[in-house]
């Protein structure tokens, strides 16, 4: 990792990552009426937002090495394809 | 004699960019997840394959004002502890002492909040036993929770070790590491706080 880290935005992701945390109970309230599509699929990609910003900045990922890449690569790749299987199986497409 | 280490060029001390300690805590990271992944996935796998997801105990005297709290809190955490390695990477001993201190008062109220929730959810009769939804809430957050009562104690280690000035500027790699940890501990909350406290209630 290098130093280019020293100046990262770090209340300006706490502020993101409030604003994301607040938006996700509202999307989640029922009273909002969202359908179950939208809302699960809003809630993903808010909770991946999220994670990608703790990851990017706070664990300096946005600086990091290419190998370090590499070794969280792997297990991204079995948890979709593991996801992906588990839910072909529970959703009963096999 | 003349010495013969005074032609070789110092050695860089991470010419790949990392530090061994680096690599080896991404790695665990990367395995801890992958059991993250395991325990989800079968909590998917029973919320899907059950067609009246029952939530006893969620009542709505409790809602999601304590866990949004607790999310909130996290995430304020995982912010001192960047601070801390900050404060120690200009040199700051003070500051890294502060802000650790303060990461750790983080994780210790989020565990206490966390029994606190258990208990009121166990007194309510969501005991693990009663369905496919205590079981899998139980384990999820248990395991997280043990995540976190453990980085608490690592913590506490590093924050001893600050105390008797163990680090510096150029010499701080363990409080690096201990924040890679606690900052997965808050990635993983917050998959963890829209999978098991969002959508279960959306869906409702």
């Amino acid at each position: 990792m290098s130093s280019d880290h020293a100046n990262a935005p770090y209340y300006k992701v706490l502020a993101g990552l409030t604003f994301f945390t607040i938006l996700e109970i509202i999307w989640a309230l029922p009273s909002v009426g969202i359908g179950r599509g939208l809302l699960i699929g809003g809630l993903a990609i808010m909770a991946g937002i999220k994670a990608a910003m703790v990851g990017l900045y706070y664990m300096h990922l946005k600086w990091e090495a290419k190998v370090i890449w590499g070794v969280i690569a792997f297990p991204i790749v079995l948890v979709v394809v593991m996801i992906a299987g588990l839910l072909a199986d529970a959703i009963g497409y096999y | 004699m003349e010495s013969t280490t005074a032609a070789v060029p110092a050695l860089k001390r991470d010419p790949l960019g990392f530090t061994p300690g680096k690599l080896a805590m991404w790695l665990f990271l990367a395995s801890d997840a992958m059991g993250f992944m395991g325990l989800i996935g079968a909590y998917m796998v029973a919320r899907i394959s059950s067609h009246d997801w029952q939530i006893p105990g969620r009542d709505p005297d409790f809602g999601i004002g304590l866990t949004a709290f607790m999310t909130f809190l996290l995430i304020v955490s995982s912010v001192t502890m960047v601070t801390a390695l900050a404060a120690i990477q200009k040199g700051n001993r003070k500051g890294l002492l502060l802000w650790l201190g303060l990461t750790i008062l983080g994780g210790l109220t989020f565990v206490g909040l966390q029994a606190y929730e258990w208990t009121h959810l166990i007194h309510a009769g969501l005991l693990p036993s009663k369905s496919n939804y205590a079981a899998t809430f139980y384990t999820l957050t248990g395991f997280h929770g043990l995540h976190v009562s453990i980085g608490v104690v690592y913590l506490s280690c590093i924050w001893i070790r600050s105390k008797q000035g163990a680090y510096t500027a150029e010499k701080h790699s363990p409080v690096e590491l201990v924040g890679l940890y606690w900052h997965f501990v808050d990635l993983v909350w917050i998959v963890l706080f829209t999978i098991i406290y969002l959508i279960p209630d959306a869906v409702k």
